[in-house]
C-alpha cells in the first residue's frame, strides 16, 4: 500500500516511462474515476439518436449510467440514471421515448419537463405522498440527479460533472479543428452528421487507457494490421482505406511534411492528422468498388473546395479528445467511448457516422465498410483488442510490475505546430501524444481543483518546447 | 412449421418424407459444425452460397410492446455485428490464414452444439431450385490461450438450397443473445 498517492510520481521523464501500476492498480483505478471522469467533459452520445420530444438514450460517464433526454421544447438534458429514494435505476431500455420515468422500486416518478416541476428531472409523483410522508418530503430536493454542465456540440453531446470545469470549446483548445474535421460534413459545411441506427457496445479485458493512448497517436502499431491489409478489405479493394497510404499522405496537404502527430500538451488531446492547411489537395478517386459511391464523393469534393476556398482545414483518420473519448474521422467514420469497468475491463461503445444528407446507397455502403473495418466483428480492430487485453494482463506481475513501460520514442524531437495554438507536432512516428495524454492524466489525478487544470495554468507546452530547444 | 403426426397413419408417407428431409439438414448442420471446429474454414465456404447474405443484428433492451419494432436492428440500414456477404467472409477466412492475425493466433477451440432444428414450409422458389427455411438454436463456445472462455447462445434463421447437388446456406439471421457483447471480439463464425 501507497502511503499516499501521488501521479506524477507514476510517471518519469516528463512522460518517457510509465509505471505499470496505472493499468492495474486498484487506488489508482479509484482515484481516477474521481478525479478524471469526476471531472472531465465526457462524450454521452449524438443528438440524432433522439430526434423527438422525449425520446431517451441510456449512456454512461465513467463507470455510471445516465439517461440522455429531449424535453418538449428540444431541450437535451442528461441525469444519473438512479432513484434518490434507494438507487433503483429509473430506466433499463437503452432507448426509447417517455415522458416520465417511474422507478420500479416504490413507483417514484420523475419529469423531464421542467413546466411541472421545479426543474426538469423533478420528483413529481410520489405514492401516498401525503399519507406516508405526513407533508414532510421537499419533493423539489429530490429529482434525478442532472449533470453539472452540458453542451450540444455540432450534434455530438458533452455532459461534465464539475460546475467549475471550462467551458466545452477551451476544454477542446484547437482539438476543436481536429473534432470538426470528424462531425462535418464531408462537403465542408459545419455539422450535419448522423448516427448509423445501434450502438455497438462490448466488454474487452484491457485498461481504459490504452485504447485512448493507441487511438491518440499510436502509428506505429500499424505493422499489428498487415493481416487486413493481406486481404484487402479497403473500399477500393486495396488495404484497409483510400487515403493516407504510404506516400500518399505526403501529397495530401500543401506544405510537406505536415502529416504527423499533432497534441495539445495542456489539454490532453491529440490525434494523427494534418496540420492546417488552405487548399484542398488533388482529387483522389475513392470507393472505386462502388462507382456510384464514387462519383458521389467527387460532386462532394468539388462542393468543398467551392465551400472552403482558402479556408483554413484540417484531417485526421484517428484521435483522442481527453481521457475517453476517440474518433476515427475519415475511413471509417466513428466516434466511441472507452468506459472504464474497474481497472482490467473496459466497456466500448461505438458510434458510427455519416452525413446526414447522403443518398442511403452511399450510408448502406460506407455501413458495410465501418462494419467489416471496426468493432468486435471488424477485421482490423479485433488485433488492437487483442493486444491491449494482454498488456493489461501483464502489467500486473509482481515481478513485470518492476519495469516501467518505454515512451521515448521521438522525445525532444518535437515542435511548435504551425498554426495552432499550445499544440506540438512530430511528422515522423513518435509517442509524443502519449506523453503528453498520461502527463495531462497525471495532472487531473494530483490536481485539487479546476483551478489547477485550466489549460492556461498547464505546464505541460512550456516545458516540452524548452527541453527542444536546449 | 409444419407439425408431424408419426400414428396418423394417412399420413404416413408425408411423415416419412419430412423425416427424411429432417435428418438430411441436421446431417447438414452436423457437417457445417464440424468443418468449422475442425478450422475447414475454405471447405466451409463452399457450404455457403456466392450470394449468401450473413447477418447478426445488435439488440437491445426495450419496453414492453417494442420488441418487434426496436430490439433488432435492420438489415441493410443500421449498425450490426455483422451485415455481410461472401466476399467478407472469405477475407475472413483468408485473414485466418495469414497466421499473423493476433486476435486468432493461435486459433481458439470452438464447438459448435446445434439443437431445435426445425424445418418451415418450403419457400416459393422457381421449380428448378429447392430453397427451404430452417430455424436452429446454438450454443458456440470458445476457449482460447488459456483461461479466456465464451459462451455464445442463440438462434439461427436460414434459407438453406439445394445447388449443385447439396444444401448449402443462402441466407442466414443469427440472433445472438446478448445486448452488450460479453466478449471482446467476433473472430469466429456461427
Ligand atoms: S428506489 Fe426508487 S422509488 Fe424507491
Ligand atoms: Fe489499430
Amino acid at each position: 500500500m501507497r502511503e499516499s498517492l501521488i501521479a506524477t510520481d507514476l510517471i518519469d521523464g516528463d512522460g518517457g516511462t510509465i509505471a505499470r501500476d496505472i493499468f492495474v492498480d486498484e487506488e489508482i483505478y479509484k482515484r481516477e474515476i474521481k478525479q478524471v471522469f469526476g471531472r472531465a467533459w465526457l462524450l454521452v452520445g449524438h443528438e440524432s439518436q433522439i430526434p423527438k420530444p422525449y425520446d431517451y438514450f441510456t449512456s454512461r460517464m465513467g463507470e455510471e449510467s445516465v439517461i440522455m433526454t429531449r424535453d418538449k421544447t428540444g431541450k437535451i438534458h442528461v441525469f444519473l440514471n438512479t432513484c434518490p429514494h434507494r438507487g433503483m435505476k429509473v430506466c433499463r431500455y437503452d432507448q426509447g421515448n417517455a415522458r416520465v420515468f417511474t422507478c420500479p422500486y416504490h413507483a417514484w416518478s420523475f419529469s423531464v419537463d421542467g413546466n411541472l416541476t421545479t426543474a426538469p428531472g423533478g420528483l413529481v409523483g410520489v405514492p401516498h405522498y401525503k399519507k406516508a410522508y405526513r407533508g414532510g418530503l421537499d419533493k423539489s430536493q429530490w429529482g434525478l440527479v442532472p449533470v453539472a454542465q452540458l453542451v450540444n456540440y455540432k450534434g455530438s453531446i458533452w455532459a461534465n460533472w464539475d460546475k467549475d470545469a471550462v467551458d466545452f470549446e477551451t476544454y477542446l483548445g484547437d482539438m476543436k479543428f481536429y473534432l470538426d474535421s470528424v462531425l462535418d460534413q464531408r462537403d465542408g459545411s459545419p455539422g450535419g452528421s448522423e448516427v448509423i441506427g445501434g450502438i455497438q457496445k462490448w466488454k474487452v479485458p484491457s485498461n481504459w487507457k490504452f485504447g485512448a493512448e493507441n487511438f491518440i497517436g499510436d502509428i506505429y502499431h500499424i505493422t499489428s494490421h498487415r493481416s487486413v491489409d493481406m486481404v484487402s478489405i479497403g473500399p477500393s479493394g486495396a488495404g484497409r482505406r483510400d487515403v493516407l497510404k504510404g506516400d500518399k499522405a505526403a501529397k495530401i496537404v500543401i506544405p510537406p511534411p505536415a502529416f504527423g502527430s499533432i497534441g495539445f500538451p495542456n489539454h490532453g488531446h491529440g490525434c494523427i492528422g494534418a496540420l492546417p492547411h488552405y487548399e484542398e489537395p488533388d482529387y483522389a478517386p475513392s470507393f472505386t468498388l462502388t462507382p456510384i459511391v464514387e462519383e458521389y464523393y467527387k460532386e462532394v469534393y468539388h462542393r468543398r473546395v467551392e465551400n472552403l476556398g482558402k479556408r483554413a482545414r484540417g484531417l485526421a483518420p484517428v484521435g483522442t479528445i481527453f481521457p475517453n473519448c476517440s474518433f476515427h474521422g475519415m475511413q471509417p467514420r466513428a466516434l466511441f467511448t472507452w468506459h472504464p469497468n474497474g481497472p482490467q475491463e473496459m466497456e466500448m461503445w461505438k458510434w458510427y457516422l455519416v452525413d446526414a444528407d447522403a443518398p442511403d446507397e452511399v450510408k448502406n455502403v460506407l455501413r458495410q465498410y465501418y462494419l467489416r473495418y471496426a468493432g468486435p466483428a471488424g477485421l482490423t480492430e479485433q488485433d488492437d483488442m487483442e493486444n491491449w487485453n494482454y498488456a493489461t494482463a501483464a502489467s500486473s506481475g509482481a515481478r513485470a510490475g518492476l519495469y516501467p513501460y518505454n515512451y521515448q520514442m521521438g522525445q525532444g524531437f518535437e515542435s511548435d505546430a504551425r498554426d495552432l495554438e499550445n499544440a506540438i507536432f512530430t511528422s515522423a512516428v513518435t509517442e509524443q501524444n502519449q506523453r503528453l495524454f498520461y502527463n495531462r492524466w497525471a495532472e487531473f489525478m494530483d490536481a485539487d481543483s479546476w483551478d489547477a487544470l485550466h489549460p492556461k495554468n498547464s505546464a505541460n507546452h512550456a516545458d516540452i518546447l524548452a527541453r527542444c530547444q536546449q | 412449421m409444419s407439425r408431424i403426426s408419426f400414428t396418423d397413419s394417412t399420413s404416413r408417407e408425408h411423415a416419412l418424407d419430412a423425416l427424411l428431409l429432417q435428418r438430411e439438414i441436421e446431417a447438414f448442420y452436423y457437417l457445417e459444425a464440424q468443418l468449422l471446429d475442425e478450422r475447414r474454414f475454405e471447405e466451409w465456404l463452399d457450404l455457403l452460397t456466392e450470394d449468401i447474405s450473413y447477418f447478426m443484428p445488435l439488440r437491445r433492451n426495450v419496453k414492453y410492446g417494442q420488441h418487434a419494432e426496436f430490439e433488432n436492428t435492420r438489415q441493410g440500414v443500421d449498425a450490426a455485428w455483422f451485415d455481410e456477404g461472401k466476399h467478407t467472409l472469405a477475407q475472413r477466412v483468408a485473414q485466418l490464414a495469414t497466421g499473423i492475425h493476433w486476435a486468432e493466433e493461435p486459433l481458439s477451440r470452438v464447438r459448435h452444439l446445434i439443437t431445435n432444428v426445425q424445418i418451415g414450409d418450403k419457400t416459393d422458389t422457381p421449380a428448378d431450385s429447392k430453397e427451404v427455411e430452417v430455424s436452429s438454436h446454438f450454443m458456440v463456445y470458445r476457449n482460447r490461450v488459456v483461461d479466456e472462455t465464451d459462451i455464445f447462445v442463440g438462434k439461427r434463421t436460414d434459407t438453406l438450397r439445394f445447388e449443385d447437388d447439396h444444401w448449402k446456406v443462402a441466407k442466414r439471421l443469427i440472433l445472438l443473445d446478448q445486448s452488450t457483447l460479453l466478449a471482446k471480439n467476433l473472430t469466429i463464425f456461427f
